[in-house]
């Protein structure tokens, strides 16, 4: 057998991506009041217009989200609260009678990026962080 | 408190309770309910849709729980066997003791079964309950042929199922005619004539005398000396009325049953009425729902608000589609009132058949009968029920056709019209629901008014008053995309076509409001893939997820990858490779019902680098995650198969390669069998070619899914030529005019004219475009590219395939278990 291909191990958890991040995390929002940590993310053109991206910070997974046409940045946890996956920062955002929103890919459940209240439904709500942009990099503001 | 018994647990039983609940509440009212059989209330009306659902819970009235939510305490499978008068009490058949205040007898009827000898034997049922239906059903598996005793209303349904069970079906009827409660002998003729067109066989004025048969049955033995061999017998004759335990009890019965009652539906009990079809109000019983639940209101009436309701009789008016056949039959249908005047409409070609009776002087409506086309019904009946004047040629309101008439029928109906006869429900009624709640949708009114969720018919015309109302409060009823677009994916077709827009931003600048959503986005995105095939990743945030990352998405945010294959053929080579990138990427592997192999598991920062390795050994994006054209599945055809009349495999892999990449307003699946063993299953596709002696037979719009239809004969016996020009300009047709994800089966079930409508524009060219559309097919046939050849060969389209945007590693939270030797997502 050619040895360049690894077999399936009978334990998929020593997949090498399992060793970080294993804890689940709590989401909290972050108030632009309480911010005594801005994170520098990334640099504007590395995010996509009028859509999110996905950034790690201590392990916390984040979603943020330039909101190009409206010249507005988000960020919101970048877990869905509906089934408890990792995917909001590649829902299609938009907006409802002006409220700007971000539907998660999965079963399309909306929520508002300015509070993270959920707009169709009874999920829980996004925990949300306060965004800035300065000298063309993205940062996420968090309490430590 | 006062406590209520009711016996039966029918469709009337069940209303009942719903009634007296919406009036009294348990502190006022103790409610207890007896029905004999295993489940709760259900639908009986439409008793033959279980043969084809098969589910008892979509004929129920209600589940389990609703009785325990209003508290109704309901005893199912338990059958009252006798009521104690005196001591005010009744005993089932378990010896279990329940004392009332007020009895209600809602017991029903039974299948009335004829004294004829031989009745006994295997192989015949009565068609009643769902354990009836069950006992046909499982009978029905290993017989070839079956008979119907009885041509009224529910033998010619039980006909239906039965020929749906696909056994070659008779129908025996005592009578001259077909229906001759409700029909003239006309009417019957017409009826009859169409039903044997489909393939019924009808046999009138026959008196069964015996059944034959060794232990079961085999044939049918006539009076009139003749035979008929049929292995099945499904009796369907009549009613008689449940009253076994109320003439034991001494409560009056007529001479042919039914608990006798006065206009309060109080028998010579004064604690107990009866209801539904037990009760025998003015010598008739009412074999029909809508009078059962006006019984169960008027005795609600009394027991929760002490009113002084009286039940007058009913009117025994019926609208049905009988095995596709409208049947309408109302008032006095057959012009029985003294001097009745006439008016006969009949079309023998289209099996149409319509009659009015107008009183002596020509001023009001009495009755009449319509089949064929029943469209009618619903206004003939208001202009009946409400004394409506007729107009000066009253001959016109059968003659009219249904659309123009229809609507300015309904102009001058009065708000205190019933519309809903079941539930009894009025025009007035509806209009202020729509106005007060804002509805906006038949279902809504239906959920918010109960209209039309009895025997159904008189949805029709609340989807007509709903249009009306909606109208006149200025609201236009137009299929607009979303809050983001005024208009149509039609109108939106043209727009971007004739304007030549290239951008989702320059479209929503120009023509629509708003930041967009997730409606619009992919909607656009997919118009403009299906006009300028462009690749779909430059505009990658207004793609659903999976358009976005050419994958499937799967639970836990991993995604699947599906090679195309066309036509599911595929060298040993080929496979080899598929295996060795699954083993590499550790990809669960499983075969798609398509005849490709699907590999599951993959991060989202390998999906490129998996292509990579599956474009170097020759394959190409298989648009699994598109709506798109999905796979062209073929049986072996004639190249191996000794049955088979053409090189199926060689044109779905033709027809296959044509169409890959096209995006469509959803996915798209065609197939090619090789013979009419069908062994591709091209009927249940968008798009089926099936080989004859002669060329292809070409179908179209069926589909599997949750509600699976076949695919319909577009035209027959052409060449392969012919056929791929069929379908260039069928698919064009469907990408230009269809609705946001629908599919081609409900975009044709949808179209004004149907397929008639659909063959005269792509076979006739009646619209005169069949040219654009073909030049449309070739344009994109022409510019087609592998999506996943372009990703994988720009780095830049490559770096968005990753996860994080400030880290090369991949989401660490997926979670993978095991099963049978592979990995699955971790459930969540």
């Amino acid at each position: 057998m050619d040895k360049k291909y690894q077999l399936p191990g009978n334990n998929f958890q020593k997949d090498l991506r399992m060793n970080i991040g294993e804890e689940l995390i709590n989401y909290e929002t972050v108030s632009l009041e309480e911010v005594n940590t801005w994170f520098k993310v990334a640099s504007i053109e590395d995010f996509p217009e009028n859509g999110g991206a996905c950034a790690v910070y201590r392990g916390l997974q984040i979603a943020i989200f330039n909101f190009s046409r409206r010249n507005e940045w988000y960020a919101t946890q970048n877990l869905c609260p509906h089934k408890q996956q990792m995917i909001l920062a590649r829902g299609i955002i938009g907006s409802q009678k002006n409220e700007p929103k971000v539907a998660c890919p999965y079963h399309k459940k909306a929520f508002s990026l300015k509070s993270g209240k959920n707009l169709n439904g009874n999920e829980c709500d996004l925990a949300t962080y306060p965004v800035k942009v300065e000298s063309g990099y993205v940062y996420v503001g968090f309490k430590e | 408190m006062k406590k209520v018994v009711v016996v039966g647990n029918g469709m009337v039983g069940y209303k009942f309770c719903e009634k007296l609940r919406s009036k009294a509440s348990s502190d006022k009212i103790e409610l207890v309910v007896f029905g004999e059989e295993p489940i709760p209330a259900y639908d009986r009306v439409h008793l033959s849709e279980y043969f084809s659902e098969r589910s008892s819970e979509k004929l129920s009235m209600a589940p389990k729980n609703w009785y325990m939510e209003n508290d109704v305490t309901l005893h199912t499978g338990e059958l009252v066997t006798s009521i104690d008068r005196e001591n005010k009490k009744v005993i089932t058949h378990h010896g279990h003791e329940e004392l009332y205040d007020k009895l209600v007898l809602a017991t029903g009827s039974s299948a009335l079964v004829p004294p004829i000898t031989g009745v006994d034997k295997a192989g015949v049922f009565v068609y009643r309950t769902i354990e009836d239906l069950d006992n046909i059903i499982s009978y029905g598996k290993n017989v070839k042929s079956a008979a119907v005793l009885g041509g009224g209303l529910l033998g010619l349904e039980a006909g239906k199922a039965l020929m749906d069970m696909g056994l070659e079906t008779h129908i025996i009827e005592f009578a001259p005619k077909l229906m001759p409660r409700q029909l003239d002998d006309h009417g019957s003729a017409t009826l009859r004539q169409t039903l044997e067109s489909l393939g019924l066989q009808i046999h009138l004025n026959k008196n069964t005398k015996e059944i034959r048969g060794n232990g079961k049955l085999e044939r049918l033995a006539f009076n009139d000396g003749g035979n008929l061999e049929v292995d099945m017998l499904v009796i369907s004759c009549g009613i008689v009325p449940r009253d076994e335990m109320a003439t034991t009890c001494g409560l009056n019965t007529g001479p042919r049953g039914g608990v006798i009652v006065d206009n309060q539906l109080l028998t010579n009990d004064p604690d107990i009425y009866a209801i539904g079809e037990v009760a025998l109000y003015n010598n008739m019983i009412y074999g029909l729902v809508a009078p059962g639940y006006d019984m169960a209101d008027v005795v609600v009436n009394q027991l929760a608000d002490g009113g002084k309701k009286e039940f007058k009789g009913c009117d025994m008016s019926t609208k049905l589609k009988l095995i596709g056949v409208d049947v309408g039959s109302f008032g006095d249908a057959l012009g029985e009132t003294p001097e009745a005047k006439t008016i006969v409409f009949e079309d023998e070609q289209q099996g149409i058949y319509k009659r009015i009776n107008l009183s002596a002087d020509g001023k009001r409506l009495l009755g009449g009968i319509l089949v064929g086309d029943a469209s009618q019904y619903n206004m003939l009946w208001q202009i009946m029920d409400n004394e409506l004047a007729l107009p000066p040629a009253p001959e016109e309101l059968i003659l009219a056709s249904r659309g123009d008439a229809g609507s300015d029928a309904l102009g001058p109906l009065p708000d205190s019209a019933q519309v809903c006869s079941c539930e009894n429900i009025t025009k007035g009624d509806i209009v202020n629901a729509i106005k007060e709640g804002n509805l906006e949708n038949v279902g809504q009114v239906k959920s918010c008014t109960k209209a039309g969720t009895g025997c159904g018919a008189c949805s029709p015309m609340v989807a007509d008053i709903l249009n009306d109302t909606l109208k006149s409060m200025g609201k236009v009823v137009r299929k607009v995309l979303c809050e983001h677009f005024d208009y149509t994916r039609q109108e939106l077709y043209d727009l971007i076509k004739i304007k030549n827009i290239k951008s989702y931003e320059d479209l929503l600048n120009t023509y629509g409001s708003g930041d967009g959503c997730e409606i619009c986005k992919p909607a656009v995105a997919s118009l403009m893939a299906s006009i300028w095939n462009d690749l779909v990743t430059k505009q990658d945030t207004i793609q659903d997820t999976n358009d976005r990352y050419l994958a499937n998405i799967q639970k836990g945010g991993s995604y699947s990858v599906v090679p195309r294959v066309p036509g599911g053929e595929i060298t040993p080579d080929k496979l080899i490779v598929l295996g060795e990138v699954a083993k590499k990427y550790n990809l669960y592997s499983k075969i798609t019902g398509g005849q490709r192999i699907d590999l599951f598991g993959a991060a989202l920062e390998d999906l490129p680098k998996i292509w990579e390795e599956l474009i170097d050994a020759g394959f190409e994006s298989g648009h699994a995650y598109g709506k798109a054209l999905r796979t062209v599945k073929s049986c072996v055809g004639s190249t191996w198969c000794r049955f088979g009349l053409h090189d199926s495999v060689s044109f779905a892999v033709e027809v296959e390669n044509r169409y890959r990449g096209l995006r469509a307003p959803h996915k798209l699946k065609g197939a090619v069998s090789g013979c009419r063993r069908e062994c591709a299953e091209a009927q249940s596709k968008d798009f089926g070619i099936i080989a004859t002696e002669l060329g292809w037979n070409l179908y179209v719009c069926g589909n599997g899914g949750a509600n699976p239809q076949h695919a319909q004969l577009l035209a027959g016996d052409i060449d392969s030529e012919t056929c791929i020009k069929y379908l260039d300009r069928f698919l064009i047709y469907y990408i230009r005019t269809a609705e946001p994800l629908n599919r081609t089966a409900t975009w044709l079930n949808k179209m004004e004219g149907g397929l008639n409508h659909l063959k005269s524009v792509v076979i006739d060219d009646t619209l005169g475009i069949c040219d654009e559309l073909e030049s449309d097919m070739q344009y994109m046939v022409d510019t087609y590219k592998c999506e996943w050849k372009e990703v994988v060969n720009d780095p830049k389209l490559r770096s968005k395939f990753s996860h994080f945007i400030n880290s090369e590693t991949g989401d660490p939270t997926q979670k993978f278990e095991e099963i049978r030797g592979q990995k699955i997502p971790a459930a969540w």
